[in-house]
């Protein structure tokens, strides 16, 4: 066959640039176990997200102006007078919230399986490196509107820094550019939000997928599947990322953009979770108001800040409840890796964890009062409790002995005949009294499905059983 | 690489003065970089005094008015509010105001030049919220032992109506009296040291 024009400029490309094997070695050479389950999706997730902010937030610079005089009124001006504008803008406050919806559930997923654990050490502090960076562009990110809880939101966080000893005052000086948040301070954020810290996590995000394309992913197993090898070197149980990978992938992003999309056309707003009421007043430096709280995502650091007494212990709790995360690869003292195979009491600890998280998470968008704030100091306490103590627990730990192999889960199809089985023995079948008027021939026999106590109870013992060995 | 032939302790020489060079390039380059994010000096000069007339004012009246930015409050106080501050002092953090930010013309219990006329930046001292102004005794909301004052709606800080913080609330210091000194006897300059004294 005669070589096409367009074959000879791939060539031409192609001995040039090294993009047949960058290809090879990341997505058709790059083995990933083949047990990956339903925690998989956040990592692919959490990059399509990315994209999305990149593309609206390229988009919503075009017609923002960062300048106190302007800002508020050019975003109601996105919103009402530029064509899809409100769409756009939506994209970009609606991502901000699935970024961190998918990036906290990406870490636990990590915590579960032991992610962190030797030899990932290294992508875990990237993904933690990440994960600060993106609080930041979230934080400057929410200045930019100029609403009442932008500017006071901003206010609060930068009088943080004024806590620290010495050198606070002269440091939330630096930050804002002015004595108090104002267009110096909106204008450097603007810079930081739009250019330095989006090149940081595009850095970051590379680093990332670079450490852990070096050692290999975890699975849900946490077992070393480069440990055994067929004849040609390939991992037994590991599959090329593309196409297996890339394919369910695409499938979870079908799924992530239906609930993306019913937020962005149904509820944008949240119910005020993903943009505050009061933020749709422009911002008056005169006037706090009533209420304020963060946006959801920070509000278990801010319940932890709140809990402590005292304005600089506060702020060393809030940032000390960040820096126990970056040291959890060498907190927990446990060689075994998923949760599968490790003792009850971690299981225990981390359900606690997550209680007081999503505990905290909510406390933190309630007002102070005294009692909220005594239950946030229990959980708190429990938070770190998690953490610090973790050297300590983890040695207990029985474990359960880790398979050669890794586990396969049961599809949801091979699953159906035993739901249809435990639905068969919550129910019952009565024949409903036939219609004596008619001839035999001609009956018909009715049967209806009554709920049955008995196999309520049966089913749900089994399940409590379940649950509790789960446990062990 | 080819070490073959090479002065090894001539070569770490060279480049520990590289980077001693580097790092000292680095340090000059980094001041004007990060001196750009300080106040400029247009900002700066805008921390201009702002004069208030006070002959219109009525008793209990609280007027905000803006310097640097930050709200600064100008409270005509009753007498029945002087006569409660004088109470107090057992349930505050400061009462004499020791660690509190006011120039010296306002360092009294009552934290004021004249004893009626009380000037206070409008921010609290733990994060930076701007206090409610709460003037009435026990409302239902704050409770019996609210003797009239400032509430922070942010954290809970309770201040009095001289901006003293009370103890056990999450603001460190009391509100801070700005520099001001009085014109007339009804015209007020805020944001301008009294004589003899730096602000």
């Amino acid at each position: 066959m005669k070589p096409s024009r367009l074959n000879a400029c791939g060539e031409w490309v192609l001995d040039r640039f090294p993009l047949a094997s960058l290809w090879k070695d990341h997505m058709t050479h790059y083995y990933a176990p083949k047990n990956f389950n339903f925690w998989y999706f956040f990592g692919s997730l959490a990059l399509l997200v990315l994209v999305n902010q990149f593309l609206t937030g390229i988009l919503l610079t075009m017609n923002y102006k960062p300048d106190a005089k302007l800002a508020f009124d050019s975003v109601e001006y996105i919103m009402r007078d530029v064509s899809w504008g409100w769409l756009v803008r939506y994209m970009h406050s609606t991502g901000a919230s699935a970024f961190f919806i998918v990036v906290y559930l990406h870490m636990f997923r990590g915590i579960m399986y032991g992610s962190f654990k030797q030899p990932r050490e290294l992508i875990w502090i990237f993904g933690m490196l990440i994960f600060v960076a993106l609080m930041a562009e979230a934080f400057m990110g929410y200045l930019l509107p100029w609403g009442q809880m932008s500017y006071w939101g901003a206010q609060v966080i930068i009088s943080l820094f004024s806590a620290i000893p010495v050198i606070g005052d002269d440091l939330s000086l630096w930050i804002r550019g002015d004595y108090v948040v104002s267009d110096a301070t909106l204008n450097r954020f603007f810079a930081f939000h739009v250019i330095a810290v989006p090149l940081v996590l595009v850095m970051l995000v590379f680093m990332h997928i670079v450490a852990l394309h070096e050692v290999g992913s975890n699975n849900p197993d946490g077992i070393d599947i480069k440990k055994l090898k067929d004849k040609d070197g390939i991992p037994l149980d590991g599959i090329p990322f593309h196409p297996y990978y890339s394919v369910k992938d695409i499938a979870g992003v079908g799924v992530f953009l239906i609930f993306f999309a019913t937020i962005i056309f149904y509820m944008p707003e949240m119910g005020g979770y993903f943009l505050e009421h009061a933020n749709f007043i422009p911002a008056d430096s005169m006037k706090t108001p009533e209420h304020i709280a963060p946006l959801w995502y920070f509000t278990p650091f801010y319940a932890i800040l709140r809990a402590i007494p005292d304005k600089f212990a506060g702020v060393i709790g809030m940032g000390g409840a960040i820096v126990v995360l970056f040291l959890l690869p060498w907190l927990d003292r446990n060689p075994v890796r998923s949760i599968r195979y490790r003792g009850g009491i971690y299981k225990k600890a981390l359900a606690l964890f997550v209680i007081s998280f999503i505990a905290l998470g909510y406390l933190g968008t309630q007002p102070a009062t005294p009692v909220m704030t005594n239950i946030a100091r229990v959980f708190t306490a429990i938070y770190f409790g998690f953490f610090l103590l973790m050297p300590i627990y983890t040695r207990w730990e029985k474990t359960k002995p880790v398979p050669e192999r890794v586990t396969v889960e049961l599809s949801l199809e091979e699953q159906l005949p035993a739901l249809i089985e435990a639905f068969e023995e919550i129910t019952e079948l009565n024949p409903v009294s036939e219609d004596s008027s008619q001839h035999p021939a001609f009956r018909s026999v009715f049967f209806s499905r009554r709920p049955n106590a008995e196999g309520i109870r049966k089913v749900t013992t089994r399940l409590a059983k379940k649950l509790k060995e789960s446990l062990d | 690489m080819n070490n073959e032939g090479v002065d090894e302790s001539k070569r770490q020489f060279l480049t520990t003065a590289l980077t001693v060079v580097g790092a000292v390039g680095t340090g000059y380059l980094a001041v004007p970089f990060l001196s750009q994010m300080q106040p400029s000096v247009k900002t700066m000069a805008a921390g201009a005094p702002v004069e208030i007339d006070l002959s219109k004012m009525e008793t209990g009246q609280l007027i905000r008015v803006a310097w640097r930015g930050k709200p600064v409050w100008v409270l005509n106080r009753t007498p029945e509010v002087l006569a409660t501050l004088k109470t107090l002092e057992s349930e505050l953090r400061d009462p004499q105001s020791l660690e509190s930010l006011q120039p010296e013309n306002s360092k009294n219990s009552g934290r004021s030049i004249k004893p009626e006329i009380f000037v206070a930046v409008g921010l609290c001292t733990h994060l930076g919220c701007s206090p409610t102004f709460r003037p009435e005794v026990s409302p239902p909301d704050l409770g019996d032992k609210w003797k009239g004052g400032f509430f922070c709606p942010c954290h809970g800080s309770w201040f009095d109506l001289a901006g003293r913080v009370y103890s056990g609330v999450p603001a460190p210091t009391n509100l801070e009296v700005p520099p001001h000194r009085y014109v007339t006897d009804t015209l007020l300059i805020v944001g301008e040291p009294t004589e003899g004294e730096s602000a």
